[in-house]
C-alpha cells in the first residue's frame, strides 16, 4: 500500500485515455479518471454515456481498446472480474447475480476462493456485516430476502475481498428512502477507513450529498470533473445533458374540445391471482387535455392498460368508447384503426421485441394501421423494408434517437433511446388519442424531457393523452388533469392547478373522493 | 488453467455459418472413434458410411427418397419452432397423413382415375393437419404442454396403422401378410426421372422448403411468426393472436408431416403395412435445428441427415455392424449441433493464472 515513483504519487487508481470500440461506435473515448484514496467519486452520465462500458473495463468484464489502467502507480491489465478483486477492487452491480435457493453464506462462498468452510465465511460475513451496519442473517435464504437486503449481500461479498476501491452501480434505484440512508452511512464508514467508492448515478441530489468529486461522461468523454458540492443541479444536468434540461412547457392554455376517450363504470375482474381487479372505473380525456393517472405501483396501472389498450378486452363492449365508438371488446388493431395509440410500460418484450431491428418493430406496432404503406396490396402481404426503414430512419430523426448503425436491434439501444423510438413511432401516426403507461420509467433526463414534452405538444395539436406514471414530477408537468388510482379504483380528476402533492398522497392512500374533496376544500 | 464460457456482446455471424459445420466434423471423428471400437478400420467405415453412398446414380435416388420426408417435415416443423410451439410428433401426423390418403385407394380399389393421386395427397395433409390439431387444441384451450400431447399421439398413430394393417385394410389376397392391397398404377406417385426410384415427393419438399422461406423472409405471417415466438407480449401488443398462431403453425406442420406420409407411402412404398417410417417424423427434428430453423439450410442438412440412413445401410451390409449405428449418429449430430451453438451466443476461454505475477508487479 506504500506510494511507489510514479507521476502522480497519490492517486489509487488512475485511468489514462481508455477507450473501448464496439465496432467503429466509440462507447468510451479517451476517459481520464483520477480516484484518491478515502474519496467518494461520483461518475454521472445519461443512459449511453459510456458509465457502464468505463466500469466493466475497470473490473475486467470487458477489455479495453486502448488506454491505461494505472493501479497504484504501476500500470495493470484486468483480464478479469477474478483479477479485479485480487487486485483490490470490488463492485456491486445494479443487477444481482445471487442464488434465491441458497442461503446468504453459500452466495458469498461461490465468489470466494473454493476451500474456505461455510461456518468461516458465515463468521466473517457476520462479522463484516456488523461492522459496517449492514445488519444480514447468513442463514437466511435469499428468496426470502427483500431487494435492500439482497444488496447488501451483494456489498458484504465485496467487501470480503478487502478490495481498496467499492464501484457501486446504480445502487439505490432499487432502494427505499430509508435503505438508501443506511447505505450512504455504510459508504461514509468505508471512506473513513481509507477505502475509495466510484459511485454510478444519475440522481444528482444523491450525488450532491455523498459526494466529494464527480467525474461527468457524455457520448463516451469526460465533460466535466468537478466538486459536486459546489455545483447546483442545474450545472451538472448541463454537464451530463451538454445543454440544460428544456423544462416542459406546460399546455395548460390549450382549449378543451370533444370526448376523445371515455371509460364508464369499466370492471374488470383480476386476470391472475397476482392481479388487480378493476372496479367501476371511469374516466373522460378531451382533445387538448393530458390526464394524468398518478399511483403506487401495483395499483391496477397495468390492467387499465391492459383493458384501454385493448390488448385484453372487457366483456362490456360500452364501457370504451374512444372517439365516439365503442370499443370495450374490440382488440388493439381495431383501436388503433379509429386512430389509437398505446405506449406500454415495459420496453424489452412489450413495446418492443429485443432480438428485432428498429425498423421490424416499427413493423411491429403499425402492421395494420399502416397496411397501405408497409404492405403490399393482395393477400400475401409482403413488407417493403425499404419504405419501412424510411419511416424508421425519420422517427428516429425526428427524436433525436441516438444508435450505433443505421438499423440496429432494439435491446442494443439504451433504455432512453429505444423509449423516444418506441413514443416517436406511435406519434408519427399523429394519433387523435395517447395512452402512454409510464412514459420515462427508467429514462435519463435528456430523453425524459423530450418524451414529456412530445407529450405535451400532441395534446395541444388537438389530442387527447392519458398518461398513467408513478413519477409526480413527471405529473405536474404535462398534466392538465390529475387523478388518482388505488387498489383498481380512480379518484374524480381535478384541474392539475389545484392538486398538491401531499392531496395525491392523500388520495394514494384511498382516501378517495371524500377526502380528495375535503383536502381541495381545504386549500 | 481452466475453460469459461464468456458471453459475446452480440451472436457471432461467423459461428452461426460455421457451427453446423463444426458439429458435422465432431460427429465424424466421434463416429471413427466408435468404428475404432468396435475393432472395424475407422477410415473405411466412414468411407462406406459417408462417401460410397454418393458414387452412384441409384443411392442418390435412395438419398432423395430419404431426404425429401425429412425436408418436408422438417419445414414444418420450422414454422412451429419459430413460433415458440413445440410439435414432436410429426411423425405421427406422418401416420395418419399415410393412412388418411390411403383410404381412397385402400377402400375404393377399383377406381382408376387421374384424380384420385390429388385427391389421396389433400386427403394425406388433412389427415396429418387434423391429428396435430388434436394438441393444437388442448394448448389452446386448455393450455396443455404439446410437447407431451403431440408425442403421446405418435404412438397412438401408430399403433391405430397396425391395428389397420393386420385387420380392417388388410389384403384378402395377400396370405394374411399384415399389409393392405397395392395401390392401382394410378394411385402412385411417378418418378420424377427415368434413371431411378426418385418420386415427386423431393419436389414438394423443395418446394415447400422454398415457399416457406419466402414467407419467413418477406410476409407479414412470417413477421408475426417470429415476434409470436421471440415474445408472446410484444405480438399481442402488435395485435396478433398468439391463440391463432398456435392453431396455424400446428395445423401447418401437421400438413406438411402428412403430405410427407402419403408421399412416402404412394411413391416408395405403394400399400399400408405396420411400420411406414424408419423415424422420419423424430429424426426431422434434427434436422430442423441443424439447418438452423431455415427452410433453405433445412434442404441441406436433410440430405445430411438422409446420408445416415444410407450410410447405416451400408455398413450394416459391408462391416456387419447393426443397424442402430444410424440412431448413434444422429444422435451424435444433434448432440453436437446443440452444443456448437453454444459458441454463437459464447466464445470459450482459457484463463491462465498469470494473476498472481500482475498483482505481485502491482505491489
Amino acid at each position: 500500500m506504500k506510494p511507489h515513483d510514479m507521476s502522480r504519487p497519490d492517486a489509487l487508481l488512475s485511468v489514462r485515455k481508455l477507450t473501448k470500440l464496439f465496432g467503429s461506435f466509440a462507447a468510451c473515448d479517451g476517459i481520464d479518471i483520477e480516484i484518491q484514496p478515502g474519496e467518494i467519486h461520483a461518475l454521472l452520465g445519461e443512459n449511453g454515456a459510456g458509465k457502464s462500458t468505463l466500469v466493466k473495463m475497470l473490473f475486467g468484464v470487458l477489455t479495453p481498446s486502448a488506454g491505461q489502467i494505472v493501479w497504484k502507480g504501476q500500470p495493470v491489465r484486468i483480464g478479469s472480474p477474478g483479477e479485479a478483486r485480487k487486485t483490490g477492487i470490488g463492485m456491486v452491480f445494479q443487477h444481482f447475480s445471487l442464488f434465491e435457493a441458497l442461503t446468504v453464506a453459500e452466495n458469498i462462498a461461490l465468489s470466494l476462493d473454493p476451500g474456505i468452510s461455510l461456518a468461516r465465511i458465515s463468521d466473517e460475513a457476520a462479522a463484516l456485516s456488523h461492522a459496517y451496519g449492514l445488519p444480514l442473517d447468513p442463514k437466511a435464504h435469499v428468496a426470502d430476502l427483500s431487494v435492500g437486503e439482497r444488496q447488501r449481500i451483494e456489498i458484504v461479498r465485496a467487501l470480503l475481498q478487502n478490495p481498496q476501491l467499492i464501484i457501486l452501480d446504480e445502487p439505490t434505484s432499487v432502494l427505499t428512502p430509508q435503505e438508501a440512508d443506511r447505505l450512504f452511512e455504510t459508504l461514509a464508514k468505508l471512506k473513513a477507513e481509507g477505502r475509495s467508492v466510484l459511485y454510478i448515478s444519475h440522481r444528482l441530489e444523491e450525488v450532491q450529498r455523498i459526494c466529494d468529486r464527480a467525474t461527468v461522461l457524455r457520448h463516451g468523454k469526460v465533460t466535466g470533473a468537478c466538486d459536486p458540492k459546489r455545483e447546483t443541479p442545474a450545472s451538472l444536468a448541463r454537464m451530463m445533458v451538454g445543454n440544460e434540461v428544456a423544462t416542459v412547457s406546460a399546455a395548460g392554455t390549450t382549449t378543451r374540445g370533444d370526448v376523445l376517450l371515455q371509460a364508464r363504470n369499466l370492471n374488470v375482474p383480476a386476470r391472475t391471482p397476482f392481479a388487480v381487479s378493476l372496479k367501476n372505473l371511469s374516466l373522460t380525456v378531451r382533445s387538448g387535455e393530458v390526464l394524468a393517472i398518478a399511483g403506487v405501483a401495483g395499483n391496477g396501472q397495468s390492467e387499465l392498460f391492459d383493458a384501454l389498450s385493448g390488448e385484453y378486452p372487457v366483456a362490456d363492449n360500452d364501457a370504451i368508447r374512444i372517439r365516439d365508438h365503442a370499443v370495450g371488446a374490440s382488440g388493439i388493431t381495431a383501436r388503433r384503426l379509429i386512430g389509437a395509440s398505446f405506449v406500454p410500460e415495459e420496453r424489452h418484450g412489450h413495446a418492443a421485441v429485443t432480438g428485432m431491428s428498429l425498423s421490424d418493430n416499427l413493423v411491429l406496432a403499425r402492421s395494420q394501421s399502416d397496411r397501405r404503406a408497409f404492405l403490399t396490396g393482395g393477400p400475401l402481404g409482403i413488407i417493403r423494408h425499404k419504405i419501412v426503414r424510411e419511416a424508421a430512419k425519420r422517427i428516429s430523426a425526428a427524436m433525436d434517437v441516438r444508435k450505433s448503425g443505421e438499423d440496429p436491434p432494439a435491446g442494443s439501444l439504451s433504455g432512453g433511446n429505444l423509449q423516444k423510438f418506441i413514443v416517436g413511432r406511435e406519434l408519427d401516426r399523429q394519433p387523435s388519442v395517447m395512452i402512454v403507461n409510464q412514459p420515462t420509467w427508467g429514462v435519463d433526463a435528456g430523453a425524459a424531457s423530450r418524451i414529456r414534452q412530445a407529450l405535451v405538444d400532441l395534446a395541444k395539436s388537438g389530442s387527447a393523452v392519458l398518461v398513467i406514471s408513478q413519477d409526480l414530477d413527471e405529473i405536474f408537468e404535462v398534466a392538465t388533469e390529475i387523478a388518482v388510482i388505488n387498489e383498481g379504483r380512480l379518484s374524480n380528476a381535478y384541474p392539475a392547478q389545484d392538486m398538491t402533492r401531499e392531496k395525491i398522497g392523500l388520495l394514494m392512500g384511498g382516501a378517495h373522493d371524500k377526502a380528495g374533496a375535503e383536502a381541495q376544500h381545504a386549500h | 488453467m481452466r475453460i469459461e464460457l464468456e458471453k459475446r456482446p452480440g451472436g457471432s455471424r461467423l459461428f452461426s455459418f460455421v457451427s453446423p459445420l463444426l458439429a458435422l466434423l465432431l460427429t465424424v471423428v466421434c463416429g471413427g472413434v466408435m468404428f475404432a471400437l468396435l475393432g472395424k478400420d475407422p477410415v473405411s467405415a466412414l468411407y462406406s458410411f459417408f462417401i460410397e453412398p454418393l458414387q452412384e446414380v441409384w443411392s442418390l435416388h435412395e438419398l432423395a427418397i430419404k431426404a425429401g420426408p425429412l425436408i418436408l417435415i422438417a419445414v414444418g416443423l420450422s414454422v412451429c419452432y419459430r413460433s415458440n410451439n413445440w410439435n414432436i410428433g410429426a411423425e405421427g401426423q406422418f401416420t395418419m397423413g399415410a393412412i388418411a390418403g390411403s383410404f381412397l385407394p385402400i377402400v375404393f380399389y377399383e377406381w382408376h382415375s387421374p384424380l384420385i393421386l390429388p385427391l389421396m395427397l389433400v386427403m394425406g395433409m388433412l389427415g396429418g393437419a387434423l391429428y396435430a390439431g388434436i394438441p393444437a387444441l388442448l394448448k389452446a384451450h386448455f393450455n396443455t404442454n404439446e410437447i407431451l400431447t403431440s408425442l403421446m399421439l405418435v404412438y397412438i398413430a401408430q399403433l391405430f396403422l397396425d391395428w389397420l394393417s393386420r385387420g380392417m385394410w388388410r389384403d384378402p389376397q395377400g396370405y394374411n401378410f399384415p399389409q393392405s392391397r397395392n395401390f392401382v398404377p394410378e394411385a402412385i406417385l411417378p418418378e420424377v426421372l427415368s434413371s431411378g426410384r426418385a418420386h415427386w415427393g423431393f419436389v414438394f419438399a423443395i418446394v415447400a422448403a422454398v415457399l416457406v422461406w419466402f414467407m419467413m423472409r418477406f410476409t407479414l405471417k412470417g413477421f408475426q411468426i417470429t415476434v409470436l415466438g421471440q415474445s408472446e407480449r410484444a405480438g399481442r401488443f402488435a395485435g396478433f393472436s398468439s391463440r391463432g398462431m398456435i392453431w396455424f403453425s400446428m395445423l401447418f406442420s401437421g400438413a406438411l408431416a402428412g403430405l410427407a406420409g402419403i408421399s412416402e407411402v404412394s411413391g416408395s412404398i405403394n400399400h399400408l403395412q405396420p411400420s411406414i417410417s424408419p423415424g422420419y417424423g423424430f429424426t426431422a427434428i434434427i434436422v430442423a435445428f441443424l439447418g438452423r430453423l431455415n427452410p433453405l439450410g433445412i434442404i441441406a442438412s436433410g440430405l445430411v441427415l438422409a446420408l445416415t440412413y444410407l450410410g447405416g445401410e451400408a455398413v450394416q451390409l459391408s462391416l456387419e455392424v447393426s443397424d442402430k449405428v444410424t440412431r448413434v449418429f444422429q444422435g451424435l449430430l444433434l448432440f453436437f449441433v446443440l452444443s456448437c451453438d453454444t459458441l454463437i451466443h459464447y466464445r470459450i476461454r482459457l484463463v491462465f493464472d498469470r494473476l498472481k505475477g500482475a498483482s505481485d508487479g502491482a505491489a
